[in-house]
């Protein structure tokens, strides 16, 4: 078998990002096994968006390697030019912001076609279909002359993922997909991005705090803590490792019960508020 | 001190570099951006259209001061009969290149550096890479080619309208002869009057549009202000420095040209 198809399609060797002295990534290494859906987590201001805009060329690194498909991207790319392998990259990726970054000036149709008309050679019929399925399938059909400001924020979580389905991606990369959602919704989403995951077989990425729902949904995690992967592995051994610091996440609905009780019991807060 | 005087002038060089980079990237990026003409549309729609009522308010005004204070200074002289070229001449080679270009630096180039300011803050610029489209392409190119369209045509409106305000003042309002002032007008201005006049109008909407689309484009690298207050700092700064930009290279035009 060639290098290509035995190599995990993304990964990560000794990664560095700085902000001026701030060192927010000082070694990741990590891999994204083709086909599955890892979820990376962490506590806040830890750098999983850092992480995961770095993976998708929108950050430059400062050390370390992206490598596609065993290939480095971008920057350390040796052969052709860096931007032409960030160019191939981004044709098989999507990514699915925070914030939404929908294009306030585009109506939802106009957001959702706008990757097909702009960045591929497909016929308009096709794009026209294309974007119509992409809209049905997040329920926003009856929404498409709308623009996003007059939307709401799940209604724009929907549309951005549908803005990030319909170029139907090898891999796409969610940062914090639910933030901001109610329960329902958030569960929506993760089932939403589980079954699109097997009905087109792309490889995921998803950064997010929502522990039971990465657990339920996804094959591997990930847990980025002081600016190094701390633990990598599928949610079974998650659940069994002994790590103190995995512990503390896993363990973390429990801990809030403790705190409160002592809470009421007149105990002080608790020092790690990070 | 000479440290500090150093200092600024590289970071001034820099910058200019800068700019010229954007500019010629900008433009470059026009060629195979898909679906460009809507785009350009759209620009050409805030630019201009939405401009023309300050343009011929200004223009308006404009030409009825310079045609009364033209006609009681050369009055004094005896020579009103020239009151037509000095108006004609004065806003064809000066005044209507550089007043449309600040009042369509206020209005749309700082509409426009907020909105590509706002565009960045919210990750949409950034998106657009992630989507492979070229951000260049899509955002600046049509703003850089709107203003090669839209700067000439408001600038002939400017020049039209004060034309036709210095003759409400001076024919109208006071008693000097609209044929003679006509006929003066037409006597006078020469081709290479108008040819000034759109060099300027070309050269002052490809300096002011391109550095308001660069403030823009890069108010997240402005330091010492983040969010909000990095899209007004740099909505301040295009207009500051467009406002700069066309004066001086005004200075520069005129006496390459005359």
């Amino acid at each position: 078998m060639s290098e290509t198809a035995t190599a995990p399609l993304l990964a990560t060797r000794s990664l560095v990002k700085r902000f001026g002295s701030q060192v927010v990534l000082a070694d990741v290494t990590l891999e994204v096994p083709r086909g599955r859906v890892l979820a990376i987590i962490g506590k806040s201001g830890t750098g999983k968006s850092v992480l995961l805009k770095c993976l998708a060329g929108v950050l430059p690194h400062d050390g370390g390697e992206v490598l596609f498909e065993g290939r480095p991207l971008g920057a350390n790319a040796p052969e052709a030019s860096g931007a032409e392998s960030l160019a191939a990259f981004r044709r098989r990726c999507s990514y699915l912001f925070q914030g939404n970054a929908l294009l306030d000036s585009l109506t939802a149709w106009e957001n959702v076609a706008l990757p097909l008309e702009q960045a591929t050679l497909l016929p308009k019929a096709e794009i026209r279909l294309r974007v119509s399925e992409a809209l049905h399938r997040l329920e926003l059909e009856t929404d498409a002359t709308r623009y996003p400001s007059q939307m709401s924020g799940g209604m724009q979580k929907r549309l951005a993922l549908a803005r990030a389905l319909v170029t139907r991606p090898e891999i796409v990369l969610f940062d914090e997909p639910t933030a901001g959602l109610d329960p329902l919704r958030r569960n929506a989403v993760f089932a939403l991005i589980a079954h699109a995951q097997r009905e087109f077989g792309f490889t995921a990425v998803v950064v997010t705090h929502d522990l039971p729902e990465a657990l339920a949904s996804c094959d591997h995690l990930a847990l980025l803590d002081q600016g190094r992967i701390r633990f990598s592995g599928t949610p079974a051994e998650f659940a069994a490792t002994p790590d103190p610091v995995v512990a503390s996440f896993r363990d973390s609905p429990a801990a809030l019960a403790r705190d409160i009780a002592a809470l009421r019991a007149g105990a002080a807060l608790p020092a790690d508020l990070g | 001190m000479l440290s500090a005087l150093g200092q600024s002038s590289l970071r001034i060089v820099s910058e200019a570099g800068d700019l010229a980079r954007f500019t010629v990237r900008g433009f470059y990026s026009a060629v195979g951006s898909r679906r460009l003409g809507r785009r350009l549309a759209r620009s050409v729609y805030e630019q201009g259209v939405r401009c023309v009522p300050v343009i011929l308010i200004v223009g308006l005004f404009t030409g009825l001061v310079l045609g009364l204070q033209a006609y009681h200074t050369l009055n004094r002289f005896g020579s009103s009969a020239l009151l037509g070229p000095l108006v004609a001449l004065t806003l064809i080679r000066e005044l209507a290149p550089v007043l449309a270009a600040l009042m369509l630096v206020g209005q749309a180039g700082s509409a426009l550096t907020a909105e590509l300011g706002i565009q960045r803050n919210s990750e949409q610029i950034d998106a657009l890479e992630t989507m492979g489209i070229d951000p260049f392409g899509f955002l600046v190119a049509p703003r850089l080619l709107a203003a090669l369209i839209v700067f000439p045509i408001m600038t002939a409106f400017f020049a039209l309208v004060g034309l036709i305000g210095g003759w409400l003042s001076a024919c109208i309002l006071l008693p000097l002869a609209g044929n003679v002032y006509w006929a003066s007008i037409d006597n006078a201005v020469k081709g290479a009057d108008v040819s000034e006049c759109l060099v300027k109008a070309l050269v002052f909407g490809a300096l002011t549009i391109a550095l308001c689309c660069h403030n823009g484009f890069n108010a997240h690298r402005r330091t010492g202000a983040t969010g909000a207050r990095a899209v007004s700092a740099s909505t301040t700064r295009a207009v500051v420095f467009s406002s700069i930009g066309v004066l001086a290279a005004d200075y520069l035009i005129t006496s390459l040209l005359v």
